[in-house]
């Protein structure tokens, strides 16, 4: 998919009011801004607990304009399955049923009832951001951080496991649309969530979202870093659409290119600090490995 | 109309009736041929409903939670370790004041498994804030599957509607199917005042403080602690208006009148033996052979148990000699559950009966109707042998 919406085009309308509780630099602001511009306010909104229940805002104000049921950590993908069959049986087709969760939200303790709403083929768009652990609660791991990432119950040989690739178990359920994102990529988010809501049955959309605080770098940097693990090939911007994959954007671009090395990505962040030479040069091999197939 | 048909498929007819929008459920015995049952209607379109297959208790009960925010008529059915799968989303459905309604086939929790009934799994779940009618029969059952629906979405508090597994959900028994255009006229549509809707978008179930909060135009919000104090309250009031409740039900269908509990040769008794659910019907049995012998003893069930008619039970209970409780559950390390209820009612009143717990039928242990007897036999006789803590019945090692 080329880009088809640029800074120029980009609907003026604001779908998120100013001054919310994010931390400054925060990816998941960008794409929470972006995307809500693209679902437009025809729109409800499933959220389970993570930064965005505390970026929208405490009790009695709110920063998002549009409707928002917050719901139990494991239940967004059933949660998002009970407001489109309400929509059904109150006859108002005419609305984008949208559940937004953080990365251990949706792949760790939501993905049972993600994956049934996907097997039943639910008429929802699911929009993981991933962070790349748990941020609410103070950076502890999840199974979408990396490889050998510090944080607060990894802390000091940084997490053992690798990244669970939680796209590829989705799009394993034979659903129409799966892709992924990045906040360093907005415009690219936006045409994929826009395109998402063209579309029918259950639809996956998952943006890798650069966090200053839990990853450990300045605010300032969050569109470096995130272009950076696109650039060095760790995270790869795609889209799977009726079983075809097909790298999108900065991804595609990188085709038959050189690579950033993934330590120059690994060297922005003090979450990697700890990695040794050994697990560099294996994911230096991992990502040639994945992109000679490419 | 008269039908013969099991507890289950009551309780699947009432549901039909009050026209739910939005089912979702997960098999679990003895609760299963009641969802078998509502997806059937569904697939044959007797009923106009969405019929939802989750894959678990937690998200069943997360498309009702949903779907009724959303303003549609929720429902889901489960039974034991169903329940507590969904416990976390019970309190949530009640804090979020949605009117889902529930019913639950009463069974006993494992470990060791257990698929027979007892009531462990509805009494544990009693402080969530749920409204909890229990039924004895399926004509019971069917009405108060109804009746709930206006219930929960007068006070805007989910209603769980509890029978004993297999001794109810499993046993046909005749009852009268009211006609839809009667229920139709005793069940207005659900209207809520709030729900999910872009063209007045509203975030629910925000992150509330533990203070008092100001909104945009300065206007004091609650806290956390006040819109729980309101709910506690609205339950109290929920007693009074589901009185009134039953009793437009009555003028409507002829059947109710005792709303809370339901009284079995109580008037002149000295003694009254207490219980919850289908149990009361085989006391009465023994009630009736001990009359024959001059004990002067009723029978009371209590129908509503959260919230708790605490007023209503002591109006029957103080001035009688003894109260006999009968409990298949009870607060482990403790004592029953609604023994303890009862006494703590009681102690404001001037004239206190003796009072006595017994626990039986656990994990669906037969209760002999000899039990029964010898149990009340021995209360009535020698009260003062027994200790504040409950006998078991029906021990066989
Ligand atoms: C059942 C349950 N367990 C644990 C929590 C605590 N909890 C709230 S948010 C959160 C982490 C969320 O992580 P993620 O989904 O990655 O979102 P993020 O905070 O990173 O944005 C946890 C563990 C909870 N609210 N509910
Ligand atoms: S902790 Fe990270 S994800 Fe959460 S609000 Fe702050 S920057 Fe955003
Ligand atoms: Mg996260």
């Amino acid at each position: 998919m080329e880009n088809q919406t640029s800074i120029l085009n980009l609907t003026e309308e604001e779908f998120v009011h100013p001054g919310n509780r994010a931390c400054s630099g925060c990816g998941l602001s960008i794409v929470y801004r972006t995307g809500l511009k693209a679902l437009g306010k025809n729109t409800i909104l499933v959220v389970p607990p993570s930064c965005l229940t505390v970026l929208q805002g405490l009790y009695p104000v709110a920063s998002t304009k549009l409707p928002c049921v917050n719901v139990t950590f494991a239940s967004t993908g059933a949660a998002a399955t009970g407001v489109r069959a309400a929509m059904r049986a109150l006859k108002k087709a005419d609305v984008n049923v949208v559940a937004w969760a953080g990365d251990g939200g949706t792949g760790d303790i939501g993905i049972q009832a993600l994956s049934g709403a996907c097997e039943r083929g639910e008429d929802i768009i699911y929009i993981c951001y991933d962070n790349e652990a748990y941020m609410n609660t103070g950076v502890q791991r999840s199974g979408t951080t990396p490889q050998g990432v510090l944080t607060t119950t990894t802390p000091i040989k940084g997490k053992l496991q690798e990244k669970k690739d939680v796209p590829a178990i989705i799009a394993a359920h034979g659903i129409g649309y799966v892709a992924t994102a990045s906040a360093a990529y907005p415009l690219d988010f936006y045409d994929k969530v826009k395109k998402a809501t063209t579309l029918s049955g259950p639809r996956y959309i998952h943006v890798h979202t650069p966090c200053p605080p839990g990853w450990s770098f300045d605010t300032r940097y969050t569109i470096k870093v995130g272009k950076l693990a696109v650039q060095s090939g760790l995270f790869d911007l795609y889209e799977i659409e009726n079983g075809e994959f097909r790298l999108t954007g900065a991804s595609k671009n990188l085709v038959g290119k050189a690579r950033i090395p993934v330590t120059e990505y690994f060297q922005t962040q003090g979450r990697f600090k700890s990695l040794d030479q050994e697990i560099i040069q294996k994911v230096q091999e991992q990502v040639d490995a994945k992109w000679a197939r490419y | 109309m008269h039908i013969i048909e099991s507890g289950n498929v009551a309780a699947a007819t009432g549901v039909k009736l009050s026209r739910a929008q939005v089912i979702a459920a997960y098999p679990i015995t003895p609760q299963t041929p009641l969802t078998e049952k509502l997806s059937e209607f569904v697939e044959s379109g007797e009923l106009a409903a969405e019929y939802i297959p989750v894959e678990s208790e937690h998200s069943a009960m997360a498309v009702c939670i949903a779907a009724s925010t959303a303003g549609a008529r929720a429902f889901t059915a489960t039974s034991a370790n169903g329940l507590l799968y969904m416990s976390e989303q019970l309190h949530w459905a009640v804090g979020a004041r949605l009117p889902i309604v529930m019913c639950v086939a009463n069974r006993g929790i494992g470990a060791p498994w257990t698929v027979w009934n007892d009531q462990q799994d509805t009494i544990s779940q009693r402080d969530v804030g749920w409204i909890q009618i229990y039924a004895n029969d399926h004509q019971q059952i069917i009405d108060a599957v109804i009746k709930a629906f206006r219930l929960a979405q007068t006070v805007s508090i989910p209603v769980m509607v509890c029978y004993d597994g297999y001794l109810l959900s499993h046993t046909y028994m005749p009852f009268e199917e009211p006609a839809q255009s009667s229920v139709d006229s005793f069940l207005p549509t659900f209207a809520p005042t709030h729900f999910l809707d872009p063209e007045n978008p509203g975030n629910f179930n925000t992150v509330t403080l533990p203070d008092v909060r100001p909104d945009v135009e300065g206007v004091i919000a609650p806290g956390y602690i006040e819109i729980r104090h309101t709910l506690h309250q609205d339950l109290r009031a929920a007693l009074d208006t589901f009185v009134e409740i039953d009793r437009e039900f009555k003028k409507e269908f002829g059947r109710g009148g005792n709303p809370l509990i339901e009284e079995y040769r109580c008037e002149d008794a000295d003694f009254v033996a207490v219980c919850i659910g289908s149990l009361s019907y085989q006391l009465r049995d023994v009630v009736d052979g001990m009359r024959e012998n001059d004990v002067k003893i009723g029978v009371m069930g209590v129908q509503m148990y959260r919230p708790f008619p605490d007023e209503a039970i002591v109006r029957a209970l103080a001035g009688k000699k003894g109260v006999i409780v009968f409990e298949k559950a009870l607060s482990y390390g403790n004592q029953g559950a609604l023994y303890a209820d009862i006494k703590s009612a009681l102690y404001k009143s001037a004239e206190r009966p003796f009072i006595h717990n017994y626990i039986l039928g656990l994990g669906g242990r037969e209760i002999k109707t000899q039990h029964l007897l010898d149990a009340l036999t021995a209360s009535c006789t020698s009260p003062d042998t027994f200790e504040d803590a409950p006998r078991w019945i029906g021990l066989k090692l």
